[in-house]
């Protein structure tokens, strides 16, 4: 990206060049993140104490073995696993900013935009590290790489999931980086250079949502996930959970951040949520109603999720409370002019978003499991260690959101320039 | 950095340049600190780290390897293995079949499994499950695998299951880093010094075939088979999946799985299909096998059987 200035044109006559200016352009962002307020101390060392921690617990994962895991041969995804699907999906869902912003033209929109392309690039490097954390053998990674090692593409989804994964994240660090980088010169912004990218970027938003769910709904030995409605799913889950995360992160901003927060772009993700959220639970009666109505040998998965089988059901009660969770959220969701009530949003968008973390991560990684492909019912709770490692990278995730946050407020304000000395962005 | 020129400001700067500094030491210290486990286990040698995937290793390379392999085995585990690279034999494709008439459920090919393969002991792992179902069922459903008593117990019927080593395995399919492939002689097998450990061939498995090295395996000096070959039975790293390998190191030398020979009933049958005499195409021909999950079109090389 340094070189992208064009270097014909000079009318000052000591133009700086990108070697100048984009070495500042980072000290400048780095100096941002690392100042603030007591409260945003408080919370980027809390945060880096629990990635701290993820870290510690993964070396010993590392070297002891995945034994500490309560993973089984039966039960061989766990916790990292439905993270990381999970994690995809509020990567996604971060789209839904995008939309309204560039393919509608919502001017109020394109000014907080930026929020959900940084959403997506801290989930994306959480789902990277969920990955890595479930890998038995860390250290051979490189195997993965194309020319390096194997890459078995296109016959593996996992190696699709790999590409648009990163992919996307390269997509986003474009975009951010480049539209915060001119800001910072105090340039108008290229449309050649980011619109293209904007609208790959929608199309490549539905991609990894989607590949990531046909690493599921791909594999015939397992009915539970073999669904051709899983990725639609797995969508409109996205599009509740990326948009209450953002909502709540709006919230934050205004209360905290003493940030203006427009209310036109809170109201339009109210909107979507009001919709995907039915979809959503739509989309589970279809796929209960088809397994319970006909019966049979395929339901077991199902039945052992709602309503357990004998002596196991560890999941019985963690999905019914994701189930009271959607619906009331749904119903909250329904009221108009719910912007206006901040403690109703909170509520509902912390009930949607839990309630899709359960049902979507744990509540259909594990079930795949359960019973196994021989019909062995050995059930699967995650163990300190993986609520450590998982704690630390979500930590890991929110340090990197928090970071973006910081530095784009102020560069998006004009407060921080190259031009101009604004020493006072650092007070904020 | 600082244009501005108010001596206040400027020591205000320094000092939380200051604080800054010492926080991002005390970061990376805390960092290098919690990582700190990764230095006191087990060493990866450079040579195991960039040793290449089986398929590209030329003779020479093979032979280093599979020294370096002994090497291991005789520190961690202080055994004079031995460790072979058994290669198909042209024109052979190897089936497997179970006359479940006559299996009565005793679990010797289980045991056997265990201890010809070097599976951890704590664990008693074995490539084989053997599941008890009632007769009248062919719903696996309604079977146990853990199942106790004399056997063979009243109405009930005996269905051992391991790698079907299918002639269309997803196992393979799934794979990102091409660790696990079909051979010519039909078997599948894994790299060991390839796999990343990502499980995705275990959620792939629809016979439940694939095991995980959840830890570095256990197994006793004097209990180690020494026997061993680079896709199968050598002791596997930590890490790493591993599965039913039809016993390659004993049956592409001509002789019988560990499974087949312990078997005190007769159950089994194992052979080369393309063999025109052989066994195990005379009761293809004759008897009326079937597989397991036909439906998923996986196309196994394991056959069942009932003959009364």
């Amino acid at each position: 990206m340094s070189d992208m200035l064009a270097p014909d044109d000079s009318p000052k006559p000591a133009e700086a060049t990108h070697w100048d200016s984009y070495p500042r352009f980072l000290m400048r962002a780095i100096s941002a993140a690392t100042d603030g307020s007591f409260l945003f101390y408080a919370w980027m060392t809390g945060l880096t104490a629990v990635f701290l921690v993820g870290v510690n617990a993964w070396a010993h994962q590392v070297t002891s073995g995945m034994i500490h895991t309560h993973m089984t041969d039966h039960v061989s995804w766990g916790l990292y696993i439905a993270n990381f699907t999970f994690m995809v999906g509020v990567a996604a869902g971060g789209v839904m900013m995008v939309i309204p912003a560039y393919l509608y033209k919502d001017k109020r929109m394109q000014d907080v935009v930026i929020i959900g392309e940084l959403l997506a690039i801290a989930a994306i490097v959480a789902c990277l590290m969920f990955v890595v954390a479930d890998l038995g053998r860390p250290d051979r990674g490189w195997h993965m790489l194309p020319g390096l090692g194997r890459f078995n593409f296109p016959i593996s989804m996992l190696t699709w999931d790999v590409l648009v994964l990163n992919g996307y994240l390269l997509l986003n660090l474009h975009v951010v980086g480049y539209l915060l980088y001119t800001r910072f010169l105090g340039k108008k912004p290229n449309p050649k250079w980011y619109k293209p990218f904007i609208l790959i970027s929608i199309v490549w938003a539905i991609s990894i949502h989607t590949v990531t769910a046909f690493l599921y709904s791909g594999l015939g030995g397992r009915p539970f996930w073999n669904s051709a409605l899983l990725a639609p799913r797995f969508l409109t889950s996205a599009f509740v959970s990326g948009p209450a995360f953002i909502l709540l992160t709006m919230v934050v901003l205004k209360r905290f951040g003493k940030v203006n927060v427009p209310e036109g772009p809170m109201n339009t993700l109210v909107k979507i949520i009001r919709v995907t959220i039915l979809i959503n639970l739509l989309m589970i009666i279809s796929e209960l109603f088809t397994e319970f109505y006909a019966g049979g040998a395929h339901t077991s998965s199902a039945r052992y999720l709602f309503f357990g089988h004998g002596e196991a059901n560890a999941l019985v009660p963690w999905i019914w409370t994701a189930i009271i969770f959607n619906v009331v959220a749904a119903l909250v969701f329904l009221k108009p002019q719910l912007v206006q009530n901040t403690r109703l949003l909170v509520v509902a968008c912390v009930l949607a978003f839990t309630g899709m973390w359960i049902e979507k991560g744990m509540g259909l990684i594990v079930p795949g499991f359960v019973p196994s492909t021989l019909h062995e019912y050995v059930e699967y709770v995650p163990s300190h260690l993986e609520w450590r490692v998982a704690a630390g990278v979500i930590a890991f995730g929110l340090l990197v959101y928090s970071a973006g946050i910081k530095i784009a407020i102020p560069i998006l304000r004009g407060e921080m320039r190259f031009r101009q000395p604004a020493e006072k962005a650092a007070t904020d | 950095m600082s244009e501005n020129s108010t001596a206040e400001t400027k020591s205000g700067l320094s000092r939380r340049r200051l604080v800054k500094g010492l926080g991002a030491t005390l970061g990376v210290t805390a960092f290098g600190a919690a990582l700190s486990p990764l230095f006191g286990g087990p060493k990866v040698s450079a040579d195991e780290l960039m040793q290449r995937h089986y398929k590209e290793l030329s003779p020479e390379d093979k032979k280093k390897v599979l020294e370096r392999l002994q090497a291991e085995a005789k520190k961690s585990y202080g055994a004079d293995v031995e460790i072979g690279d058994h290669r198909p034999t042209p024109n052979t494709k190897f089936v497997y079949a179970i006359n479940l008439s006559i299996c009565n459920g005793n679990g010797n090919c289980v045991e056997a499994c265990h201890r010809e393969n070097n599976h951890d002991r704590a664990s008693k792992e074995s490539y084989i499950r053997v599941l008890e179902m009632p007769k009248g069922t062919m719903d696996m459903e309604k079977g146990s695998t853990t199942y106790t008593g004399t056997v063979p117990a009243k109405d009930k019927f005996y269905l051992p299951v391991q790698c079907q080593q299918c002639d269309e395995p997803p196992c393979v399919d799934v794979c990102p880093v091409q660790a696990t492939w079909k051979e010519q002689d039909g078997i599948v097998v894994v790299d060991y010094n390839w796999c990343i450990g990502c499980r995705y061939c275990m959620a792939a498995c629809p016979y439940h075939a694939r095991r995980f090295n959840w830890q570095k395996p256990d197994v006793p000096t004097l209990e180690i088979n020494k026997k061993q070959s680079y896709l199968s039975n050598r002791i596997r790293p930590q890490g790493v999946v591993e599965k039913c390998h039809f016993c390659l190191h004993r049956t592409r030398e001509g002789r019988l799985p560990a499974c087949l020979e312990a078997c005190p009933t007769g159950a089994r049958v194992f052979g080369n299909i393309l063999a025109p005499k052989s066994n195990i195409r005379w009761i293809l021909e004759n008897k009326r096998v079937y597989v397991l999950k036909e439906e998923l079109g996986t196309k196994p090389s394991f056959f069942y059987f009932f003959d009364k």
